[in-house]
């Protein structure tokens, strides 16, 4: 999500954490035990338990995750595990496929929602005018709240075909749709965080820029965007967690064969990726059974991608604070 | 008004919303304890018959009105699973049970019945505008396993093959490898080819048929629509091209017909029994040949 | 090339990225309104479907979501406002709130298909709920705390340091000063973002696959431990599966769905414009 996502990500990295509880600390000590009651012990206790339950819940789905779908790696050879085919109903489970699938699907999004995101947001920061700004960025929000299946279902019907024709390809249920879409669908949080990023650039570098002489491009270009370089790269990572988790409209634009790209030519050619597997096959396995392990082992991996993704825009939002309060001390 | 008058507003909006909400939940279920006990049947299973179980469900309402079926598709295989886990009553197939799955049942306690509901044919659909009229079971064995990629290879255009699937939950996607991919060979390990687009249901295959000409796909009878053509299918070489129709497959003419399924848990009782002696009886069997599919013959 | 060319060109490329990205927006909800308007009547917001679900209403499909969300906000609000008055007035800057916040950050980031698998594992097969309102509101309610416990420390957070002060030099304790002064200064931006996360809930498909849609149900559910339809789940389903279904309702289903999740973030944009103008700071 949009604004939330960006909070998370800043305010990890905020050095004012806890602060507004951290200075009147000693003052809420000393009133508390001239005044407390049995129903605030009791509601303070609850939402410290709130508090932990963001945790438990990580923990929580990361252990049934595991618990679910590390027997995969015992009842299935690894050597199955990595072969090429995917085909479960006869035991053939090769994940490779779905992974390659997912990856290509992600890269290519990523790539394409970057360079669009920054535009746009750069053009609603400080390109339009300000009557444009305040019904442009709901908008580009409007675009967040369409379900995915909406999306989808418009992919299906209105894109695939068109992708068809126009490129000549033999169906327009590809990879190239799938990247189309999600990078479409990506859009709002890289827009959303990246036009955060560059309101918070103080307008002192902008005034030095054009101090200097240089044009106002000139200024965005050298000046604002590198100053806003990682918020830039959170957003980049905010976008790949969403195309990469993105399940209905895959599953309804990419055509769901389980090809291993080898090829650029094979953009244009169906993939299946995780998300579109676990959906589509999950209904039908046996609990317990071999099958159903994996569809969880997916998942794991799943898990462990946006887990990583998020842990390594952490760390550079981190070591980016480090370098700022290195600067400034 | 006042911060706090405001926050007071609120919360009591909320709490108002709430205990309506629970109370209208609760008033619901107690007056149902009170009436003529309603009876729900869990119908889970096959996205091939799960259109034919909806029409059944709707008209049955009208005898039965105490009675209502609750419908889901998702596949013969979670039908079937879903009958193992003992989650529903009346599991829809549109393949036969598989050995494991039947143990699995008995290690449950569950024994399977099996009952045949209605016969379908598997039509290969292809664009309208496609010229290639005619298929042998070879010929179609080799387009799904990847050794036949043109049009042009059967007579057709110049165009590569798009396969449509539907999906491995899928009953039809099983019949349709175990007869068709595999020829009948119980020991034939072929594979469908890897470029094969698993769809996510019927309508998916109906939506790329009907505008892609590269395309060539496989369903059930009842969802063959008029923008759509049909390929007449022989056994083999040197023998006759039968068209899927409710005739070709009641004379067992059409080399790709299947029976579909309702399997139930243990033998049938009360509600249950009444409804599945209901969809064998004519008039349900007539909403069958309304959907496109084929009654059961019976004497 | 001058540099006040170069800009022209940049300038010209950035707005014509801008409307690319924009104009399809238009398009898709223009093209929904036009195709499903005429679907639209009172018939079909307040009809079962009939004739398999090619003709009639959405009804059961409208109240399955309306459920669904509800009970998301059963979940994830108290334990989802709780956990964000916890990070801003009671935590201090531990390892604890350091694992908190990349917890959330990491919920947050989880896809929405691997919620239903949790879903399925832990409250259908684990705790034996069945496929209900039950699971899937769980599901939905873990899969909207991040956005919630987000948006919701941001608006108490918001809330400057002066009232606080004021309300302790008062003499009250850090629950009264949370209670009576900075709870009810933040309500509006906590509201915003409940429903911006409620609308999230409402729109996904993927989470409520496995743990509670149906295909079909000819009643309204009676109990959180039935089934239901819902909106996303129907929109899925009719148009991958029930042949010969009509465009109109197709789209008119789309429709409905857009307009729900959309109000909700009109609301919300309302809410937050009106209150940012009558902030007391």
């Amino acid at each position: 999500m949009t604004k939330t996502q960006d909070t998370s990500a800043s305010s990890s990295s905020d050095p004012k954490s806890g602060a507004a509880a951290e200075a009147l600390t000693p003052i809420y000590e000393m009133h508390r035990s001239q005044a407390s009651s049995l129903l605030e012990v009791v509601i303070e206790r609850a939402i410290q338990t709130s508090g932990i339950s963001a945790v438990v819940l990580v923990a929580l789905i990361f252990l049934f995750l595991i618990k679910e779908g590390v027997p995969a790696f015992f009842e299935i050879p690894l050597s199955s595990l990595f072969a090429a085919r995917w085909y479960p109903i006869e035991d053939y489970f090769g994940l490779i496929s779905l992974v390659a699938g997912s990856l290509l699907v992600t890269v290519g999004a990523a790539a394409m929602s970057l360079p669009l995101g920054l535009a746009t947001a750069v053009f609603i920061a400080e390109i339009a005018p300000s009557w444009a700004r305040d019904f442009l960025k709901p908008f580009v929000e409007v675009l967040a709240g369409i379900p995915s299946v909406v999306i989808g279902f418009m992919g299906m019907l209105v894109l695939a075909p068109f992708v068809r024709t126009a490129l000549d390809i033999p169906t327009g249920l590809t990879a190239f749709t799938g990247m189309l879409v999600l990078a479409w669908m990506a859009l709002p949080t890289i827009v959303s965080v990246v036009e955060d990023v560059l309101d918070s650039v103080p307008k002192t570098y902008r005034d030095a820029g054009l101090a200097l002489g240089l044009t106002r491009w000139q200024t965005i270009w050298r000046i604002v965007i590198p100053a806003g370089r990682t918020g830039i790269l959170t957003a980049l990572m905010l976008g790949i967690g969403r195309a990469i988790g993105e399940t209905m409209t895959v599953m309804m634009v990419t055509g769901n064969a389980a090809r291993i790209p080898t090829g650029l030519a094979d953009i244009f050619m169906p993939v299946r990726t995780m998300t579109a597997t676990i959906a589509a096959e999950m209904g039908e396995v046996a609990q317990g059974s071999a099958h159903y392990h994996v569809l969880f082992a997916v998942g794991l991996v799943l898990f462990l991608i946006t887990f990583l993704v998020n842990l390594m825009a952490a760390v550079v939002v981190f070591r980016q604070t480090k370098r700022a309060e290195r600067l400034l001390s | 008004m006042s911060i706090r008058k405001r926050f007071q507003l609120i919360s009591l909006v909320l709490a108002i919303g709430s205990s309506v909400f629970f109370t209208g939940c609760l008033s619901q279920e107690s007056a149902l304890v009170d009436d003529a006990a309603v009876v729900t049947i869990q119908n889970k299973g096959s996205d091939t018959i799960v259109n034919l179980a909806l029409a059944w469900a709707e008209r049955y309402q009208e005898y039965a009105p105490n009675v209502s079926v609750a419908v889901t598709g998702g596949g013969s295989g979670t039908g079937i699973t879903s009958l193992i886990n003992g989650t529903v009553d009346l599991a829809n197939a549109s393949r036969q049970i598989k050995t494991e799955e039947l143990e699995a049942a008995r290690e449950n306690g569950i024994e399977p019945i099996e009952f045949v509901v209605a016969r379908d044919a598997i039509a290969i659909i292809v664009h309208p505008s496609n010229p290639v009229d005619t298929l042998t079971l070879q010929q179609l064995s080799d387009i799904y396993s990847g050794k036949i990629r043109n049009w042009l290879e059967l007579g057709g255009e110049d165009r590569p093959i798009v396969l449509l699937s539907r999906e491995t939950n899928s009953g039809t996607h099983v019949y349709f490898l175990e007869e068709v991919v595999r020829l009948g060979n119980a020991e034939d390990t072929t594979l469908f080819s890897v470029d094969t687009l698993l769809l996510p249901s019927s309508e998916g295959i109906g939506t790329e048929v009907r505008q892609n000409p590269n395309a060539i796909g496989y369903d059930g009878l009842g969802y063959v629509t008029d923008d759509m053509k049909t390929v007449a299918v022989s056994k083999g070489e040197g023998e006759a091209f039968w068209p899927p129709t409710v005739e070709t497959v009641n004379t067992g003419n059409y080399p790709i017909a299947r029976d579909l399924y309702i399997y139930t848990a243990g033998e049938p009782q009360g509600a249950i029994k009444t409804y599945l002696e209901w969809i064998l009886s004519a008039e349900a069997q007539q909403i069958v040949l309304d959907l496109g599919f084929v009654p059961v013959s019976y004497e | 090339m001058s540099r006040q060319i170069a800009q022209r060109i940049a300038f010209a490329l950035i707005t014509a990225a801008a409307i690319f990205v924009i104009i399809p927006i238009f398009f898709i909800v223009g093209y929904i309104v036009f195709q499903g308007l005429g679907a639209i009547n009172w018939e079909f917001l307040s009809a079962f479907p009939r004739d398999g679900m090619k003709a009639g209403g959405l009804l059961p499909a409208i109240v399955g979501t309306l459920l669904l969300t509800a009970g998301t906000a059963i979940v994830a609000v108290p334990l989802g406002v709780g956990a964000a008055i916890y990070l801003s007035e009671y935590a201090k800057d531990t390892t604890t709130t350091r694992a908190i916040r990349i917890a959330i950050v990491n919920l947050a980031g989880i896809p929405s298909v691997v919620y239903g698998l949790f879903g399925l594992g832990l409250f259908v097969i684990f705790l034996n709920f069945g496929t209900s309102i039950l699971a899937g509101s769980l599901t939905l309610g873990i899969m909207t705390l991040p956005i919630i416990i987000s948006t919701a420390e941001e608006a108490l957070r918001a809330v400057p340091q002066s009232f606080r002060l004021v309300s302790t030099s008062l003499g009250g304790t850090r629950w009264q000063t949370i209670y009576r002064v900075v709870l009810p200064q933040a309500l509006p931006g906590i509201i915003t973002g409940v429903i911006l996360g409620l609308e999230r809930a409402a729109g996904e498909t993927a989470p409520i696959l496995f743990t509670v849609a149906a295909f079909f149900l000819p009643q309204l559910p009676t109990s959180i431990l039935d089934q239901t339809m819902a909106l996303p789940y129907h929109l899925f389903v009719i148009s991958t599966q029930v042949p010969g279904m009509p465009l109109s309702i197709q789209y008119g289903t789309a429709l409905v769905l857009l307009v729900f999740v959309l109000s909700m973030n009109l609301i919300a944009t309302l809410i937050r414009r009106h209150y940012r103008h009558q902030r007391v700071w």
